[in-house]
């Protein structure tokens, strides 16, 4: 910087000849921000093209069409229905019977690998369809049955036939079946029934995500009637009845510690706290629902705070004046002006719980469970953990799967935050 | 079940004390020919709390206490040459006990294992006849206590209102009590991690390396096979965290700056959403997000150049962890952009500056604290985040500062450390609780860190 003085005019010169520049980094700065969103709306949409793309898949699957003769003899040895006598039929060996009278496979290796062809669920499907209708005894109907995994895959293209026959996971002779069956047109691709109705299982074809489902919403249920009441009543005590002091503050700090944990550190305390010092058993959601519950009270108290903060005090004086006590102008006028507010808290802080994992795998809800949970002691998992756990298989057919229950977790996440705003625009009051 | 039968015939007593209550007040009303001093509902509704709020506590007790107190007893039941051999342990023990009262039995259980449990199941019977006793008479003599105490200068509301009062107040130490429990758990088991290895080794020791101790005598008897320096996983956070941090921090930024100086009002209601959906995501998402789609493309636009990538990379999980964080510096500083006032920025204006240079050198400055914050509050997120670490970090603890390799982080290795089965006395695990507190402090000083920079660089404009 000289401190030689110049003359209006050249002082205007020399803004003029600048200007050019700055405006310039003016619109290099708007082209910045530009990118900067674009970019991230650009990460956004990747993300969810690429699970989408494939998952939309993972809702379908190859499925054989075979005649079965329905022979009570041979699948309900007993003649009553039970499990036990079901189990001790020879379903399986009546669909493979169907299946080899149209391949024609000769030899043992042959008729080995032929089984494999049909999913080994195929007897459980049977079992499943006699009991809900006795009538198919003695007939012969056409039943739809899911392809084993490599052979879906082989179908959708993962698997080329041109790679060596050595290197693929099927062989040229269940190949050469396959071409068969598919010129008989007896191999479709449909609406998979298992992704929505089946539950944990080891076979891809057949893994869904009810199991998973049904926990979630277990584990929800507790967490919402935990966290809501607690996290509804600490923010009215807070904002309405205590006195600003040492103690309020104290746990004013607290509250937003807490928020700020990791949320894997309250999974360690459910370990420490619930399993180890109480003896609760593990993997069940009301174990997890606690945790969770824990997890989301900060958000939930947050947001009722300054939902009750939005009551204007005119409404709380109307009500002093015309003679209510305390609670009355808290339970009465306060609450319901501040409820909207709370519920859309309250749903985010469910969101956030629905789609939390971390936490969940410190208490055993990553256990490998077959069994539909009934109740919320029932052993179970939940969705984010079923979706950690499928991404960790190595079956390609499990790609897709995942992917179809991250959509179907994706899609409540979304609707439920949906459902927030639509609450905080419709209910929402200018004062 | 059985609770369930309990707390309902519970309730369902406590509701008769209502309607007794409250017809009582109505007789008295109508007896007295005057009004009392609360609603006459008031008065069922303190019959009410009176009868179910001792039934419940005393339920809680009897519930939570069972099983400890069962399991005091029952060492009496062991039999002594069990509790003197080398290899006693009670939690082993009363694992079997338990197993065996609820019919999960492996192999043949000693006999004294079947005795306990039947003695056990004994137990479990006369506890829920006792806690049925109590509970209903409590529930009974209470309620009618509160029932009696009804009478023409009985202020019920305000008894009502006290109650209510007091249970809002207990629910606001449930926060509290979170955090003890929390660092209750934590510490104490710290504790005895630093007891087996010294801290120093842990806070400074360059190698990862834990071994359940079976392991350690399966191995060819080596003394310390397993070592806990946890300096690998610190760094493998921090390479993380730097690599999300400069994904997030240029993107959020200047995507905040625009939103806040430049967009039209239609164009920020429409990004700030768009851009919230990224913090929505579960980050199981990410995760497989992570390692499926962006861990592949590095590899193989890695290869192009030459370049080794590992399958699972800091790169991978850096990279997405920093597209979910966007969010959190994004919108932080849209908000404390916004808050610096229009005058400030009018001044600029009026002084002939652009808005590049009112934004760089006014406006920014000025909301320097609150965005160094959002760049903390992130940073702390990052640092806690678990799922994507696990998901595409890998578990491999190098000492690397190369983003191509495999690193692990501290939340990975709690998750792996503790999810199955442990046995709560070796040293591996207890280092989990060991990281899990070096987390706590990093995140909450962090988070404390912030909030200061915020309060005392906050320039006051009102």
């Amino acid at each position: 910087m000289n401190n030689k003085i110049i003359t209006p005019l050249e002082a205007s010169d020399k803004v003029k000849k600048s200007i050019a520049k700055r405006r310039a980094k003016d619109n290099r700065l708007k082209l910045y921000g530009r990118v900067a969103i674009s970019l991230a709306v650009c990460f956004l949409l990747i993300l969810f093209y690429s699970i989408f793309s494939k998952g939309y898949s993972g809702f379908f699957q190859y499925y054989v069409t075979l005649d079965i003769n329905f022979d009570r003899e041979r699948i309900d040895p007993k003649g009553d229905l039970s499990d036990n006598s079901l189990f001790d039929g020879e379903a399986s060996k009546i669909v493979n019977e169907s299946l080899f009278s149209i391949i024609q496979p000769q030899g043992r290796k042959a008729k080995k690998q032929a089984k494999k062809i049909v999913s080994s669920g195929k007897d459980v499907r049977i079992a499943k369809m006699v009991k809900n209708d006795p009538s198919l005894f003695g007939t012969t109907t056409k039943v739809k049955f899911a392809l084993d995994d490599d052979i879906d895959s082989f179908l959708r293209g993962y698997i080329k036939r041109e790679t060596p026959e050595s290197e693929r996971r099927i062989s040229n002779k269940v190949i050469e079946y396959i071409d068969k069956l598919n010129e008989e047109g007896r191999i479709s691709y449909e609406f998979s029934d298992y992704i929505l109705s089946g539950s944990a299982s080891g076979n891809p074809e057949m893994a869904g995500i009810k199991g998973a489902f049904i926990g979630s919403m277990l584990t929800l249920s507790v967490c919402l009637l935990i966290a809501f009441p607690l996290g509804v009543a600490t923010a009215i005590y807070l904002e309405e009845v205590a006195k600003k002091n040492k103690i309020t503050e104290f746990i004013e700090v607290n509250i937003n510690n807490l928020a700020a944990v990791p949320s894997v550190v309250f999974g360690i305390m459910g370990l420490a706290i619930f399993i180890s010092i109480f003896g609760m058993p593990r993997s069940i959601p009301l174990v997890g629902g606690m945790v969770l519950a824990l997890m989301t009270l900060p958000t939930i108290i947050i947001s009722s705070r300054a939902a009750i903060r939005a009551v204007p005090p005119s409404v709380r004086d109307a009500a002093y004046g015309v003679g209510a006590s305390k609670l009355q102008v808290i339970f009465h006028h306060v609450i319901p002006l501040a409820m909207p507010g709370m519920l859309t808290g309250t749903i985010i802080g469910m969101a956030q719980a629905l789609g939390e994992t971390a936490p969940l795998l410190m208490i055993g809800m990553v256990a490998f469970i077959v069994d539909v949970p009934n109740s919320i002691l029932d052993p179970g998992t939940v969705l984010p953990v079923q979706i950690f756990m499928w991404a960790d298989f190595a079956e390609r057919m499990f790609i897709q799967k995942t992917s179809a229950a991250i959509i179907v977790l994706l899609g409540f996440l979304i609707s439920m935050n949906a459902l927030a705003v639509y609450l905080r625009k419709r209910l929402e009051r200018r004062w | 079940m059985f609770n369930f039968y309990l707390l309902s015939s519970v309730l369902l007593i406590s509701l008769i004390f209502f309607f007794l209550g409250n017809n009582r007040a109505k007789n008295l009303v109508k007896l007295n020919q005057k009004n009392l001093h609360s609603l006459t509902h008031y008065y069922g509704v303190y019959s009410l709390l009176a009868s179910l709020l001792p039934a419940l506590g005393i339920f809680f007790i009897f519930t939570i206490c069972d099983d400890l107190i069962f399991a005091e007893l029952i060492k009496k039941h062991i039999p002594k040459e069990v509790v003197a051999s080398k290899d006693y342990n009670f939690t082993i023990v009363l694992a079997q006990i338990n197993n065996s009262v609820e019919g999960l039995i492996f192999g043949t259980p000693p006999q004294w294992v079947t005795n306990a449990a039947e003695i056990w199941i004994s137990w479990i019977h006369k506890s829920q006849i006792i806690t049925v006793i109590i509970c209903i008479s409590t529930a009974l003599i209470s309620g009618f206590l509160g029932y009696k105490k009804i009478s023409g200068n009985f202020r019920s509301r305000n008894a009502v209102e006290k109650i209510v009062m007091s249970i809002l107040a207990v629910s606001s130490v449930i926060a509290i009590l979170t955090t003890i429990a929390i660092i209750f758990s934590v510490v104490f088991e710290s504790i005895r991690f630093f007891a087996l290895i010294p801290y120093d080794e842990f806070l400074f020791g360059t190698v990862w390396n834990p071994q359940f101790e079976g392991a350690e005598r399966a191995g060819s008897g080596q003394e310390g096979l397993s070592q806990y320096g946890a300096i690998p996983l610190f760094a493998g956070t921090f390479l993380i965290s730097i690599i999300a941090l400069c994904v997030s921090v240029p993107v959020g930024l200047f995507s905040a700056i625009y939103l806040s100086e430049y967009a039209t009002s239609k164009e920020r209601a429409f990004f700030k959403p768009l851009l919230e959906i990224l913090a929505g995501i579960p980050t199981v998402v990410y995760g497989f997000f992570a390692a499926l789609t962006v861990a592949p493309f590095l590899r193989s636009s890695g290869s192009i150049f030459g370049l080794d990538v590992a399958s699972e990379s800091a790169l991978a999980a850096g990279l997405v962890m920093g597209i979910m964080i966007i969010p959190f510096i994004s919108s932080l500083s849209d908000d404390v952009i916004n808050a610096v006032p229009q005058s400030l920025r009018d001044a600029g204006y009026g002084l002939g500056s652009t808005k590049n240079e009112t934004v760089i050198k006014i406006v920014l400055p000025a909301a320097l604290p609150g965005v160094v914050a959002s760049i903390i509050l992130a940073v702390s997120r990052a640092v806690g985040e678990t799922m994507i670490v696990v998901m595409a970090a890998g578990l491999a603890a190098n000492l690397t500062a190369n983003p191509l390799d495999a690193v692990t982080t501290v939340t990975s290795q709690i998750v792996t450390i503790l999810v199955g089965d442990q046995e709560f006395e070796s040293a591996k695990t207890l280092s989990a609780f060991a990281l899990a507190l070096t987390l706590i402090i990093i995140t909450l000083g962090m988070n404390f860190y912030a909030l200061h920079v915020v309060k005392k660089y906050r320039e006051q404009y009102e």
